[in-house]
């Protein structure tokens, strides 16, 4: 067969198998990213379906992946929802970062791996999946729960972080050292202000570059952008992630509503090919010795997260069965710690990082989510209330008008 | 009396409205980004917690308001007839042939003019309740007035364009 042929074969079948997983995954009430990447382990290097002529398109099309999902995520947010954010955040968002990047971070050492690899290692810990969480939150009902903006603003503080840590991280990875991998951070933190200013004062006067009335031109325009400036961040090496986030955040308005709406089947499509991807370059035979360190890093860091939330939610007065809501709901690991395990992969920095960071987003992105609903067990309830000695009225979150 | 409706940004998703009501009960709407809203219902042993979300579609949240809004203003109106014996309320269409057709409640300096009050329009069977002085009248819209018998003919002429100071 000609080589076109082959690619079309394989990537077709390819995406139909995801398909009907994902549709049988969502019947079981299970995120899709479990399942893309348990697709990505069975085919492929050392798999049971090797995947030859389409290895090249699919590490294109999971490169385009990894930009449409931050971009994405840039669109969701407005930039001054970021900086409004911050200030009331800023403490749970500290926290945050210290209870659950420094056991990754920790764990990397004991497993006697170089700092570089603990500093991957500290980021895939340290980031909840917002996509998993708000999925979970909106099918619990649980959107208009007090405690909700809290678990929303940890995620924002992640987010934004991550516009400061990927640049980081891909620094060092590259191996320039400390002092470059600063450097990076420095430019990162000057781009970042930068965007976000220039968006909060300008950001109608750049949407207003395109239009809404053509939807056509409009895809065209915002995914040409994204992916122009995410591969001029790459050659300044800033993370080509971060270029796609900051070109999200800077659209606003009815622009970025109607790219949202036409940027989510591309950014499944893609999203589901960078998952695969992943798998695809982690060999299977290498996930059973990491399994027992993966399960452990996984119950700790579970653990540090609803402390998070905890602590979280006390700040705001949430009582008791509250801050426990949002502790667990904060513990599935996704897209994100992917993202930057792809990063680690890519620069061959720790051969095991990549088979730990699946198992480690396996168990908790199938466990998360069924660990967030015990709190809507009676039993559970019950106990918590007992556990609660002195419930006390919660206090008023602070309003904006 | 007040009522405090606190506002509570959802990052990433939309907007919550909340009040506290009188008999102790948490009443909420979320508004989604993508124009979705649910109602929401706290539970009484845990405050912080939704006991059931109620996703509205555009009609239902319409009618829904237009059920509470229209209750309210009749019950103010009726309110108002007992404080003052000498106030009435009328309500004036606005005729397609009016000058303030596509023009602003401000504009037609009512309340200075009349010392009448213009305190609702009623639009598509849609209550306005206190529109502010930049409301922009379309044709149909019906005005309701609070004010004397020459306060109210002055704001009918007002509005047919046919008044002299």
């Amino acid at each position: 067969m000609h080589s076109t042929t082959v690619l079309l074969v394989e990537v077709g079948a390819l995406l139909f198998a995801l398909g009907m997983l994902g549709r049988l995954g969502r019947r079981a009430g299970l995120s899709p990213i479990p399942l893309y990447l348990l697709a990505g382990l069975c085919f492929g290097h050392g798999g049971l379906v090797p995947l030859s002529a389409s290895k090249e398109f699919i590490s294109v099309g999971a490169e385009i992946g990894v930009i449409l999902l931050l971009v994405m995520l840039g669109l969701e947010y407005s930039a001054s929802e970021l900086i409004g954010n911050l200030r009331s955040a800023a403490p749970a968002g500290a926290l945050d970062a210290a209870l659950n990047a420094l056991p990754g971070a920790a764990f990397a050492l004991l497993l006697g791996w170089g700092w570089a690899a603990a500093l991957v290692l500290a980021g895939i810990t340290w980031v909840s999946s917002s996509g998993v969480i708000a999925k979970v939150l909106g099918d619990l009902g649980r959107l208009g729960n007090r405690e909700t903006p809290v678990i929303l603003s940890v995620l924002v503080i992640e987010d934004l972080a991550m516009a400061f840590y990927l640049p980081l991280v891909t620094a060092v990875l590259a191996g320039v050292g400390l002092v470059g991998g600063l450097k990076a951070l420095a430019v990162a933190v000057l781009t970042v202000a930068a965007v976000l200013v220039v968006a909060i004062r300008y950001g109608s006067t750049i949407s207003s570059f395109m239009s809404v009335r053509d939807p056509e031109a409009l895809l065209l325009s915002v995914l040409g952008l994204t992916l122009f400036v995410a591969g001029v961040a790459a050659e300044l090496k800033v993370s080509a992630a971060v270029g796609a986030f900051l070109v999200g955040i800077a659209l606003s308005g009815p622009v970025a509503h109607h790219a949202t709406q036409m940027l989510s089947p591309l950014r499944d499509l893609f999203a589901a090919v960078f998952f695969v991807f992943f798998g695809l370059s982690t060999d299977p035979a290498d996930m059973p010795r990491v399994l027992l360190p993966a399960f452990g890093l996984a119950v700790v860091t579970m653990l540090t997260k609803v402390l998070t939330g905890y602590f979280g939610a006390k700040r705001f007065g949430i009582a008791l069965p509250g801050r426990l809501r949002a502790g667990l709901a904060l513990m599935p690991r996704g897209e994100f710690s992917i993202v930057i395990a792809g990063l680690a992969v890519a620069s061959g920095v720790e051969p095991e990082l990549a088979p730990l960071a699946t198992a480690y987003v396996l168990i908790t992105v199938v466990t998360g989510p069924m660990l967030a609903r015990l709190t809507d067990y009676a039993w559970f309830k019950t106990a918590v209330r007992r556990m609660a000695t002195r419930p006390r009225p919660p206090e008023p979150l602070p309003a904006r008008d | 009396m007040r009522v405090r409706v606190e506002q509570t940004p959802l990052p990433g998703i939309g907007v919550r409205h909340d009040l506290v009501t009188s008999s102790g009960r948490t009443v909420g709407v979320v508004s989604h980004r993508n124009g979705r809203r649910d109602l929401v219902l706290y539970d009484v042993d845990d405050p912080d917690a939704c006991l059931a979300s109620i996703p509205l579609t555009d009609d239902e949240a319409e009618a829904l308001a237009d059920v509470l809004g229209a209750s309210l203003m009749l019950g103010q109106l009726a309110g108002l007839r007992q404080q003052a014996a000498g106030l009435l309320t009328e309500q004036v269409a606005i005729t397609a042939g009016s000058p303030f057709v596509g023009r602003r409640l401000g504009d037609t300096k009512a309340r200075t003019r009349t010392s009448a009050s213009i305190v609702a329009v009623l639009r598509d069977r849609e209550v306005i309740a206190s529109p502010g002085p930049t409301f922009q009248f379309e044709a149909n819209d019906v005005v309701v007035v609070v004010g004397t018998r020459t306060g109210l003919d002055g704001v009918t002429a007002i509005l047919a364009g046919e008044f002299d100071d």
